[in-house]
């Protein structure tokens, strides 16, 4: 039977890791490579790493970043942040990255998710979605910049026009959950779960295990992500994987 | 013991590489089928689409190469996409020609299983495997767990009975997860990805090696 998977996120910025509660106060929470093995020794299902450097030389040094976390680990791993072109795809994924997940790029040019999927394969490419509860809208839109800019872009919608263009996987965060710790917007992910008939990652909103337990049964989620909780050490994967276990749910 | 890699420019070698190396082989990565032949056993990996796979083992002259395995046997082990190529056809894109070293055929997953009931593809994520039989190289013992990491929108049908070790249950579809005959060998998920399973059962194939076993 195909398990639920459970999957830490860990900011980088210039080699270093770092998360944002709200995506905007970022504290340093230690060397890349160091905590993808600690997770992976947790039994972490997967791990996605995510760009957040500022420069060039950031975003070299997350290439090294890739290739060593290649070479020391053996689950599977997606990259994201940065990633602009079919080039910079080919980086990453030589580089030993499994995945690479697009997200402004794809909204400002949704070819690329095309090409990258003709090319690498659609299992290869995720599309990460921030979406955010709109009053005026009557329903969940598209926000880039960290949640602060609103596009006239339905999420559902744009959701089903990226695995139409050949996305493999979708990563949903909910901007009105993100660091708040009061669970996965389930609503929403339900809602995009009927919508394509990809994997969905849940992000955005975990602060216990039941959260994880509620998105994987409730809105039925594929895969939960969470970044702070695990790095702050509130709760641990091998905890989140007991108690979904205890729970019935099929866990690895 | 040297291991020799396909490169035939489909996908990551990179992991395949790491992994090898991690469990002390020598790496020997080449798109060459006379200094391939040099290595104890090859890797065939892949990523990507079937058709253009086969187009690449041919554009590097690649293809006779699994004649000479046949005929040495010499190991070989097919992953991923580098498994559904050893089977005789795919209807990846159209009808495609495999290497036809397996009989069977690969096809696409409906995304609905046969009570209506839709499930996601790809197939993504850790499944167990069952076991139908173990090969010589592989002990029931060796295994602490039996899940591995799996990615796939193409699987293997029509698999010859024998040939089939071990399969997982997807979509109601019983889906090939490691075939073997004689030397050739195919793990459909990822064994570099695959945590401690995936590193008992390269372990375990490397060691065969060595003693013959594969």
């Amino acid at each position: 039977m195909l398990t639920k998977r459970i999957i830490p996120c860990l900011d980088v910025k210039e080699g270093r890791v770092v998360k944002g509660v709200q995506f905007v106060s970022l504290r340093d929470a230690g060397d890349p490579v160091e905590l993808a093995k600690f997770y992976n020794e947790q039994g972490a299902d997967e791990l996605v790493f995510l760009d957040i450097s500022a420069t060039h030389e950031g975003r070299e040094t997350m290439v090294d970043v890739v290739r060593e976390t290649a070479s020391a680990l053996s689950i599977p791993f997606t990259v994201g942040g940065g990633i602009r072109t079919l080039e910079d795809m080919k980086r990453m994924l030589r580089a030993g990255a499994d995945k690479v997940s697009v997200n402004s790029a794809a909204l400002q040019n949704p070819q690329l998710i095309k090409e990258g999927s003709d090319y690498f394969g659609a299992q290869c490419i995720v599309v990460a979605i921030d979406a955010k509860w709109s009053e005026e809208d009557g329903t969940w839109m598209i926000y880039t910049h960290g949640g602060r800019n609103k596009l006239q872009k339905e999420a559902i919608a744009w959701a089903k026009e990226a695995v139409a263009l050949g996305a493999g996987e979708l990563l949903v965060t909910s901007m009105d959950k993100d660091g708040e710790k009061s669970g996965f917007d389930n609503a929403l992910l339900k809602e995009i779960r009927a919508a394509v008939n990809v994997p969905v990652i849940a992000s955005g909103g975990a602060g216990n295990a039941e959260h994880f337990y509620e998105t994987l049964t409730e809105a039925d989620a594929d895969a939960a992500l969470a970044a702070s909780i695990f790095h702050y050490k509130e709760t641990s994967v091998a905890e989140v994987k007991n108690y979904l276990r205890n729970k019935g749910v099929a866990v690895r | 013991m040297k291991i020799g890699i396909i490169d035939y420019g489909m996908g990551n070698l990179f992991s395949v590489e790491q992994a090898v190396k991690r469990l002390g082989a020598e790496v020997l990565i080449s798109a060459d089928k006379e200094e391939l032949l040099t290595a104890d056993a090859l890797i065939l990996p892949g990523v990507g689409a079937f058709p253009d796979a086969m187009a690449r083992l041919e554009e590097t002259n690649l293809v006779s190469l699994f004649d000479d395995v046949v005929a040495t046997k010499k190991p070989l082990l097919g992953i991923c996409l580098g498994m559904q190529l050893l089977f005789e056809e795919s209807i990846e894109k159209g009808d495609n020609k495999g290497l036809g070293l397996f009989k069977g055929s690969i096809a696409e997953f409906s995304g609905e299983d046969a009570e209506g009931k839709t499930y996601r593809v790809p197939h993504m994520g850790w499944n167990n495997l069952q076991f139908k039989r173990y090969p010589t190289w592989l002990s029931k013992e060796a295994l602490d767990n039996d899940y591995v990491y799996f990615v796939h929108s193409f699987y293997a049908t029509d698999v010859e009975e024998l040939d089939l070790v071990a399969y997982a249950d997807y979509g109601g579809e019983i889906v090939p997860g490691i075939v073997q005959k004689g030397s050739i060998t195919g793990m459909q998920f990822h064994p570099e990805k695959s945590g401690s399973c995936g590193v008992t059962l390269l372990t375990s194939w490397l060691q065969g090696i060595e003693k013959g076993e594969v």
